[in-house]
């Protein structure tokens, strides 16, 4: 029997000479990540364990991304110790204004190659499964092992194969696909499971879309959702990174634990509704909710394709006077892009909120929380009651296209009623 | 391994950890600071039960979201012994069981427990008893026994320096 990508990676990064599902094993990590929350709650772990040596250096990567900038005097106490600790141990630091939302940021700078393993003190980890690695989303504790010993015990999931067909529409983008994913299976129906895109619609997806896909993977309880390398990844990773890789397929003969499909043809826009990713409907059924903030952002949706996306449907036009839009470059170098493009002044000038790349919106850290009675349509990842602001609030999650769309209108609108 | 303590029923399907401890906490990496803030977005009340030893009976897909791992660091620091549910996302799942804290597959078992419950918990032999009538809980793996057993991921990681 044959191995599927996952399988392949696990094995790739471990002592075993086979694995299957529900298997634990111990697997060797190529990039350990963390943030101002999950990094220093690992320090302190550490120093429980009794020691201060890091595996290597040149593996861990920590980014000051979700109260950055400090929302008050904790918040800022936690990013000078997560940039403290990452001066005194020599590893990479990534501070605001330098950086920008940590799986989009790693990404962007290289870290992240096909057949790579990836993990994380972030569940939206995941993301880099988009470039054909392997990504995992951890607890502190787990991460303080990691930094010590480069290494996390992993209970070897099964796959759901998804095989994406059809042509996509103008407005469907790689949040929709995913979406339809989750609307299938459920919040927690891909646990201990990982997701694997294949199929002739997969080349229609940007690397942008791949992250977004991938990136809510974890919403439907998968580990992560992983894009074989292809000719995109490759043209991606061009310039991008000096390591060395391969692109990992699986075997024709690997056994998966379900197949799912999901056809451009038959898809439109799609929203989850209030408060669990899992409550999919496509936009027509929920046109008219009015909406009183819109944020385009956050590790799913927050690249260059989605600022063009939310730009193109508020170009010449005004955020509507109900709404405020709140607009998050997931990155610096996004950020510097969109103000080279011009997007930033056609979203600014429509009275968009622009804000330096942070977490803060999408977990009600800080910057555009909610208030009661309020509706929120945002291109994030999650929608839990009160994750955003009040637990009075509600949150329907969408593509940037659909976000756009609403801010001018000021409710949900499907995008094909107010483009040009 | 044996742990035993009075039922706090959390009732729902999918209770994420941004209900179980809000974003705007975060900024905590103190597990006693913690406390005053787990449960504080789906029911503040279910603190006033967090007397003594307690175990806590959940649903389905418990624990899904968020990686934070300050919602076993408040339920430890709480005096929570055990978690008993129908199924557990992973990432709390992993926590717990690196926190030395058990979380036991019992669909049967939490159905069967109400508020104040009497519940004892054998992860090694795969039983939870509430008020006295016994279940039989899905097996823990031996390496997640072997590693509650051992006290979590910190003793683990000791026992490992001290090898070296």
């Amino acid at each position: 029997m044959g191995y599927t990508v996952a399988e392949k990676i696990l094995l790739n990064h471990s002592d075993v000479d086979h694995v299957e599902p529900g298997q634990v094993i111990m697997v060797r990590c190529d990039v350990v990540l963390a943030n101002d929350v999950t990094g220093p709650l690992a320090f302190r772990q550490m120093e429980k364990m009794g020691t201060d040596e890091v595996f290597d250096r040149s593996k861990i990567v920590m980014v000051a991304d979700h109260f950055a900038p400090a929302k008050d005097e904790r918040s800022a106490i936690l990013i000078k110790r997560l940039k403290e600790w990452s001066l005194a141990h020599e590893v990479a630091f990534y501070d605001q204004g330098r950086g920008g939302i940590e799986h989009n940021l790693i990404a962007q700078e290289g870290w992240v190659v096909p057949g790579s393993l990836i993990v994380g003190g972030d569940s939206h980890t995941c993301t880099h499964g988009a470039l054909g690695a392997f990504s995992s989303g951890l607890g502190s504790t787990d991460i303080a092992y990691c930094l010590v010993f480069g290494e996390f015990w992993e209970a070897v999931p099964g796959t759901f194969q998804v095989t994406v067909s059809g042509e996509k529409g103008r407005f469907v983008t790689g949040k929709d696909v995913i979406l339809a994913v989750i609307s299938q299976i459920g919040a927690g129906g891909g646990t201990d499971n990982v997701l694997e895109f294949v199929g002739p619609g997969v080349r229609s997806l940007s690397l942008d879309e791949r992250l977004a896909v991938s990136n809510l993977a974890v919403e439907s309880g998968a580990e992560t959702g992983i894009f074989p390398a292809d000719e995109t990844t490759a043209a991606y990773l061009d310039g991008r990174t000096e390591k060395k890789w391969e692109a990992v397929h699986s075997d024709p003969d690997a056994s998966y634990a379900r197949k799912l499909e999901v056809d451009f043809d038959k898809l439109e826009p799609l929203i989850a509704k209030p408060h669990n990713p899992e409550n999919v409907v496509p936009v027509s059924d929920v046109v008219g909710i009015p909406i009183h903030q819109v944020v385009v952002g956050n590790c799913s949706n927050g690249t260059m394709t989605d600022l063009r996306q939310a730009a193109r449907m508020v170009e010449g036009k005004s955020v509507h006077e109900r709404t405020r839009m709140i607009v998050v470059p997931a990155t610096q170098k996004i950020y510097r892009e969109a103000l080279a493009e011009g997007l930033i002044d056609i979203l600014v000038e429509a009275g968009a909120t622009v804000s330096t790349p942070t977490c803060g919106p999408c977990f009600g850290g800080h910057t555009g929380a909610l208030a009661p009675g309020e509706n929120s349509l945002t291109t994030t990842n999650r929608n839990f009651k009160g994750r955003a602001g009040s637990p009075d609030a509600s949150v329907y999650l969408g593509n940037a296209f659909v976000a756009g769309a609403a801010a001018v209108a000021g409710e949900i609108v499907n995008p094909e009623d107010v483009a040009a | 391994m044996i742990v035993a303590g009075k039922a706090v029923v959390v009732p729902g399907t999918n209770i994420d950890t941004d209900v179980l401890y809000p974003g705007i906490y975060l900024n905590i990496d103190d597990p006693e600071l913690m406390k005053p803030y787990l449960f504080e977005g789906l029911d503040r009340s279910l603190r006033d039960q967090l007397v003594g030893d307690t175990v806590l009976v959940v649903g389905e897909n418990f624990g899904m979201g968020s990686s934070r791992e300050h919602v076993p660091l408040a339920m430890k620091a709480w005096g929570v012994r055990c978690v008993v549910g129908v199924s557990f996302a992973r990432i709390f799942y992993r926590n717990c069981i690196n926190l030395a804290l058990p979380a036991i597959t019992c669909p049967a078992a939490a159905a069967a427990a109400k508020p104040g419950s009497e519940i004892s918990v054998d992860a090694s032999a795969g039983k939870v008893s509430v008020d006295g009538e016994e279940f039989v809980a899905t097996a823990v793996p031996p390496f997640m026994l072997e590693m509650l057993e051992r006290g979590g991921v910190i003793p683990w990681a000791q026992h490992k320096l001290a090898r070296a």
